[in-house]
């Protein structure tokens, strides 16, 4: 066990957990499905005038997907201000990061669901496309992260 | 919407953003060592957020007829087909490359953790190109 989880467990399940009740709480309190990179299209909706981003389904949850995405900040926040230091400044190479999220937008965008969309409130509706799509993407990840990891 | 649905939309993004942090999943080191099979905690992380998730989603619809603030409980929309999987499959690339996925590129601002706003641009800029030149 030690050598899978050497920082240990806990902390990755009692955060796991915490995603869970948000997204629960969002589901049982309001019915709305709390997916994550559909904000980027549903905000993008309030500048672009591309059909394809002016669909009904973004237009109609820009609103709220924004107050989510400014929740997401305020609890990690709250956990930076309870835990001071405890998050370190990303040391990856600025390409990676912009390459990088490029890639994983353009991609979410196309499957129709990132980590949380697929990963998260698709597989928790038991929906067989949504863990094709996990499986797909953990296994583009596990490569590319092993490809970049030998070419260091 | 009424203040006390958008409390709930700011509490609920507020739980998701505190789960992300408390998991560590806001620094993109920890997702890369995952990716790469070195600690193996972020399916410790899904698991138990599909586990919780999947409790909710089970049993509201069974036992409300509507959510608790009103509306109807909606559904995640999936499409089986080569879109989906062909995009899982390059945000995979993106993901392995900069440990960076939408939830964590957000709410790692939250812990000052700010190169996360280049990921950011990158997510808004693929987002744009999809929308703008590869909608259905």
């Amino acid at each position: 066990m030690e050598s899978l989880f050497p920082l240990g467990l806990l902390h990755y399940a009692f955060g796991g957990v915490l995603i869970g009740l948000g997204v629960s709480l969002l589901y049982v309190a309001t019915g709305l499905v709390g997916g994550t990179s559909s904000f980027f299209s549903s905000t993008l909706s309030w500048f672009s005038r591309a059909p394809g981003l002016r669909e009904e389904r973004y237009v109609a949850s820009r609103s709220w997907r924004l107050v989510y995405a400014a929740g997401f900040v305020l609890g990690a926040f709250a956990f930076a201000v309870l835990a001071p230091g405890a998050v370190a400044i990303t040391q990856v190479p600025a390409w990676q990061l912009v390459l990088g999220g490029f890639l994983a937008g353009f991609g979410a965008r196309l499957a129709n669901g990132c980590t949380a969309g697929h990963g998260i409130c698709g597989i928790a509706s038991m929906q067989v496309p949504s863990l094709l799509a996990v499986l797909t993407f953990l296994a583009t990840a596990i490569g590319t992260a092993h490809l970049v990891g030998w070419l260091k | 919407m009424s203040l006390a649905r958008l409390l709930c939309v700011l509490a609920g993004g507020a739980l998701f953003g505190l789960g992300l942090a408390v998991s560590t999943m806001v620094q993109p080191e920890v997702v890369i060592s995952f990716l790469r099979l070195k600690d193996l905690g972020l399916l410790a992380v899904l698991g138990s957020a599909v586990m919780t998730t999947l409790v909710a989603y089970q049993l509201a619809p069974r036992l409300l007829k509507r959510p608790l603030l009103g509306g109807a409980f909606q559904k995640h929309a999936v499409t089986p087909g080569a879109r989906t999987i062909l995009g899982a499959a390059i945000f995979g690339v993106g993901w392995g490359l900069s440990g960076v996925c939408p939830g964590p590129a957000v709410a790692g601002l939250g812990t000052g953790n700010w190169p996360l706003l280049l990921a950011l641009a990158g997510l808004f800029a693929g987002a744009w190109v999809q929308g703008r030149f590869f909608a259905r």
